[in-house]
Parts: structure tokens; sequence; C-alpha cells
């Protein structure tokens, strides 16, 4: 009965696969490999935004009063990023990173809060993650 | 010889509607009770300017307690000791406005250089205010020294930095890797022998610096360069202790003959150098750590220290403003500085939880 249903099948599978290998020409890689120049690239752009952070951590114009993060936080130690989120019991609430630092910017440093997509915001966070580098997450815990 | 910082007097009002006193005091102790005598340790104001006539609140608040608590002390203490960074750039101004609240102790009061006193002008602020940078006297039978052990190699001094400011900023980041580790400098150790040449061994020293005397933790500038020769000359000793500021924590020690106390700051508290998890750093194993800060009261972790003296060895009481207070006192039965609640793991009886 079904050699012919078998034919069918065969040639639609057929063309099927050679339109996916006519729309996707280096089909012999796979998708998600990639180069070390790659990766080469995107460390630089990762670190660009992370030297960015460190810029802002010790700069005294982030808030108003010249304080600056590092002057509390070398090396932004004491700031926990592999807590977060936690509840942050001073506030009564489960709170993430970037709310805290903005909570220590707007108080030791006296300055206004940064929105939470402030690409100034995102190097912040780079910067304190990574000298938190290595060190198991453990969201929740104080 | 000995020099006083107290150089107005101006009397504080009103003091006493303070409630309890976060005092840590420093106890001298000796066998003969008579000759105990008391002194009170504040350190590291970190006063900043801002701009026309303000500066940061936070630190001003810091020192303004300190200084009204310490005038309530009673008994009162011999005397006060600033433990150096009463400014935080060397500025004429913050200097001055630091001055102004430290002249209201009611007390004679010794000062200690850090490095955001000196590396503005190197010091000669400073000097006008306080005179000379190093010196030593003597107090009911303890010899005191103070050194100025935030020096650095004179390159980087006098040839790295094109601007005075740029080379006080850099000293004053203290996780700049473009800083120097501080040092005491042969000078002023070759003084330092001449000064004890003339003090029986059985006498005991009380050496004043602002950076720790012993090497913790490089990155930060927890450290003196040549800390092993400055031990030696006081290790002869039957009993000798450091004080020293610069940390803003609680760190305490023992090498040989020399005890070490570091004291907390009036402005705000460091990280222990453990926390910071890309390098290694030698916190004496002795030092129980300070619990963690709440960033919500901005006085915790902060706070100034009453020192009591009993034979010669110091004890010290921090009172601490949002925690349990401790005393760090040197054990004679085992030799070194303790913590008289919080001691080694096996023996704590309730952790001082760092994390
Ligand atoms: C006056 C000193 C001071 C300054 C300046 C300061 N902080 Fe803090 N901050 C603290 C203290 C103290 C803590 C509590 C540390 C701890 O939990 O051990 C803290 C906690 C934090 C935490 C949360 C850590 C935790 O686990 O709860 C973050 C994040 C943080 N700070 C970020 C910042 C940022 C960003 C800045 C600059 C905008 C800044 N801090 C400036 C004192 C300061
Ligand atoms: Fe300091
Ligand atoms: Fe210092």
């Amino acid at each position: 009965m079904s050699t012919k249903i078998f034919v069918i099948l065969f040639a639609t599978t057929a063309l099927v696969l050679l339109t996916v290998v006519m729309f996707f020409p280096q089909s012999e890689t796979q998708a998600d490999e990639f180069t070390e120049q790659d990766l080469a690239r995107w460390q630089e752009e990762f670190m660009s935004v992370v030297n960015k952070g460190r810029e802002l951590w010790v700069s005294p114009d982030l808030g108003t009063n010249g304080v600056a993060c590092a002057q509390c936080h070398p090396n932004a130690a004491n700031t926990h990023p592999e807590t977060y989120p936690k509840f942050q019991q001073q506030l009564g609430k489960v709170i993430a990173l970037r709310d805290m630092i903005n909570w220590c910017l707007i108080n030791p440093l006296e300055g206004k809060k940064l929105a939470l997509d402030d690409p100034r915001m995102v190097a912040i966070e780079a910067y304190v993650t990574y000298e938190r580098r290595g060190v198991p997450l453990e969201p929740g815990k104080h | 010889m000995t020099h006083s910082c107290l150089t107005r007097r101006d009397f504080m009002k009103g003091a006493a509607a303070l409630g309890a006193l976060p005092v840590s005091m420093v106890e001298l102790t000796f066998a003969d009770a008579r000759e105990n005598f008391t002194f009170a340790y504040i350190s590291d104001a970190h006063i900043q300017y801002i701009s026309g006539n303000k500066f940061v609140r936070n630190w001003d608040r810091g020192l303004i307690r300190a200084v009204a608590e310490t005038n309530l002390l009673n008994p009162k203490p011999d005397f006060v000791v600033f433990g150096g960074d009463l400014a935080q750039l060397g500025m004429k101004e913050e200097l001055d406005h630091g001055a102004e609240m430290l002249s209201k102790l009611d007390y004679k009061t010794y000062c200690v250089m850090g490095e955001h006193d000196y590396y503005l002008d190197l010091g000669k602020y400073w000097s006008k205010l306080y005179g000379p940078h190093y010196y030593s006297w003597d107090h009911k039978g303890v010899h005191f020294v103070t050194l100025n052990s935030i020096l650095t190699y004179d390159d980087w001094t006098h040839e790295r930095w094109p601007t005075a400011m740029q080379r006080m900023i850099e000293m004053a980041g203290l996780d700049n890797p473009n800083g120097s580790p501080f040092m005491v400098g042969e000078e002023q150790r070759k003084w330092l022998a001449k000064d004890l040449a003339k003090v029986s061994k059985d006498t005991p020293i009380v050496l004043f610096s602002h950076s720790p005397i012993q090497k913790i933790y490089k990155g930060w500038n927890f450290w003196t360069e040549d800390a092993e020769e400055v031990q030696a000359l006081l290790q002869p000793f039957t009993t000798a202790t450091v004080v020293y500021g610069h940390v803003h924590q609680i760190q305490y020690n023992q090498i040989g003959n020399l005890s070490f106390n570091a004291v907390m700051a009036t402005a705000w508290p460091w990280p222990y150098p453990q926390s910071y998890a890309q390098a290694e750093s030698f916190l004496p194993k002795l030092t129980v750590p300070m619990n963690r800060a709440d960033p919500f009261f901005e006085r915790d972790a902060t706070g100034w220290q009453l020192i009591d003296v009993h034979s010669g060895r110091v004890a010290l009481h921090y009172k601490l403003y949002n925690n349990a207070d401790r005393t760090v006192a040197f054990n004679p039965a085992t030799g070194r500085p303790e913590d008289r609640t919080y001691q080694a793991a096996e023996n704590r009886i309730s952790p001082q939880l760092h994390y």
C-alpha cells in the first residue's frame, strides 16, 4: 500500500531539506558555533562596560556630595551581588541588586537614582559582579 | 618632646543630652593599681569638603559625636589621641574644619598623620596646626611614640604626578592600583632607634601609627613596607604595643613581644580584606571580625575607643553604636590580645559573623 505514500513523503522531506540548505548556505557549521575572534570581541565589549563601571565606582560626580562608592566599598567588596535578589529586611521586601545600588546612591552619595535600564546602572552592575566572579550564586542569602 | 593638637578650647554645651555612650576606651594596665590610667582614641574622620561652606554631613556627624561623647567620659581620660585621616583630600578647608571640631575636646590631644592629611602638601598645613610629624613623650611610666608611617618611595611622591592634587587623589583611593605602599622610612627609623635607646627595656612602650606596622593586605595598603624593621626596634622591650588607625575596623594581633590593636573610624567602616574575592590577604588569625555594618544606620560600625592601661598593657573598649560592645585586651595567660567575649572559633560565645 504505502510505497506511494512513502515516495511522496520522501520527496517532500528532500524538498524541505533542500530549502533549508539553500537558506543557510554554511549549513556544515552549527548555528551557535563561534570563533576565537568572536570570543575576544565579546570579552572586550564586556570589559569596556566593566571598566566604565569602575570609573563610575570611583567617581566623585556620581552623587552630589563628592563621595564615591569606592570610599566604602574598595574593589566593590561587601556588595554581595551573588545574594540578590534577596529579602532586604530594612525595606521589608525582596529587591534586586540594582535597587540596593540605587539605595546607596541616594543615601551615602546624596544622589539621584538611576533608571533601571540606564547604561550607567548596567555598567555598575557589571563592575560589581565582575569583582565577585567565581563566588557561587546564593540568591536570598544574608 | 610633647606636642598637643589642642589649639583652641571651646566647651561643648548640651552634650549631656546624648544617650548611651558608644565608647571604646583604652586603659593601660600596671601591676600597681595606682598607675592605671585611660585615654581615648578617635580616628579617621575624613572631613570632606564639597564647596562653599559645605562638607559631607555624614562624616561631620561622626566626628562631632565622637568628640561630644569623649567629653562626657567619667572618670576623665588623661588625654586623647587622634589617629590620622582628619581630612579626605588634605585641603586647608578640611583640616581647618576638622581641627575646629577636635578643638572642642576638653583634653590634651595628640595627633597622628594620615595619608589623607599628607599627600596634598606633604604635611605642611597639618604641621601648622599640629607641629612635628613624629615625636615621643612619657606619661605615668609609659613611653609613648607617634610615627608618621604613611610615607612612601620618593619617586612616587616627587616625580610621578603632574599636580599635588593628582598625587593626593591617587593615594586617597584605597583600592587604587596607582597607589604606593606606606613606609616609616629610614630617617624616622634612625630617630626611633635613638629615642628608644634612652628607655629601659622594661618600660612599657605604646606606639601610635596610622598604618598597621604589619603586613595584612597590600592591595588596600593595610600594610607598612618597612614593618619588620620597625618591629625589630620594638621587640627588645618586654611590653610593647602598636595602636593604629587607617583600617576602619577592629583588628588585633601579637607578633613576638609586640601587641597590635586597630581602632575604628568615625567616618565609615571598611570591609575586611577577606571579603574581596579576587585576592589573598592576611588578616591576623587572632582577630574576630566585626559584624557586617547596616548601611541603613549610617553610624553603624563607626565609633571611637576608650583605652585603659594596666601594667603597660592596653585594653580597648569599643562601644559599637548598633551592636554588642566589644573589649579587646591583652590576656597575660595567653600572652596576646583577645576579645573578652568573642574568642577563637572553638570557644566563641556567639559568632560575630562577617559574610
Ligand atoms: C558610607 C559608606 C558607603 C558608601 C559611600 C556606599 N555604600 Fe554601599 N553599603 C555600605 C554598607 C556599610 C553596606 C552593608 C555592607 C554589608 O552588608 O556588609 C552597603 C551595602 C551595599 C550593597 C548591598 C550589600 C548587601 O549584601 O546588602 C550594595 C549593592 C551597595 N552597598 C552598593 C553601593 C553603591 C553602588 C554605592 C555607590 C553609589 C555605595 N554602595 C556606596 C556603605 C556604603
Ligand atoms: Fe582612613
Ligand atoms: Fe588612612
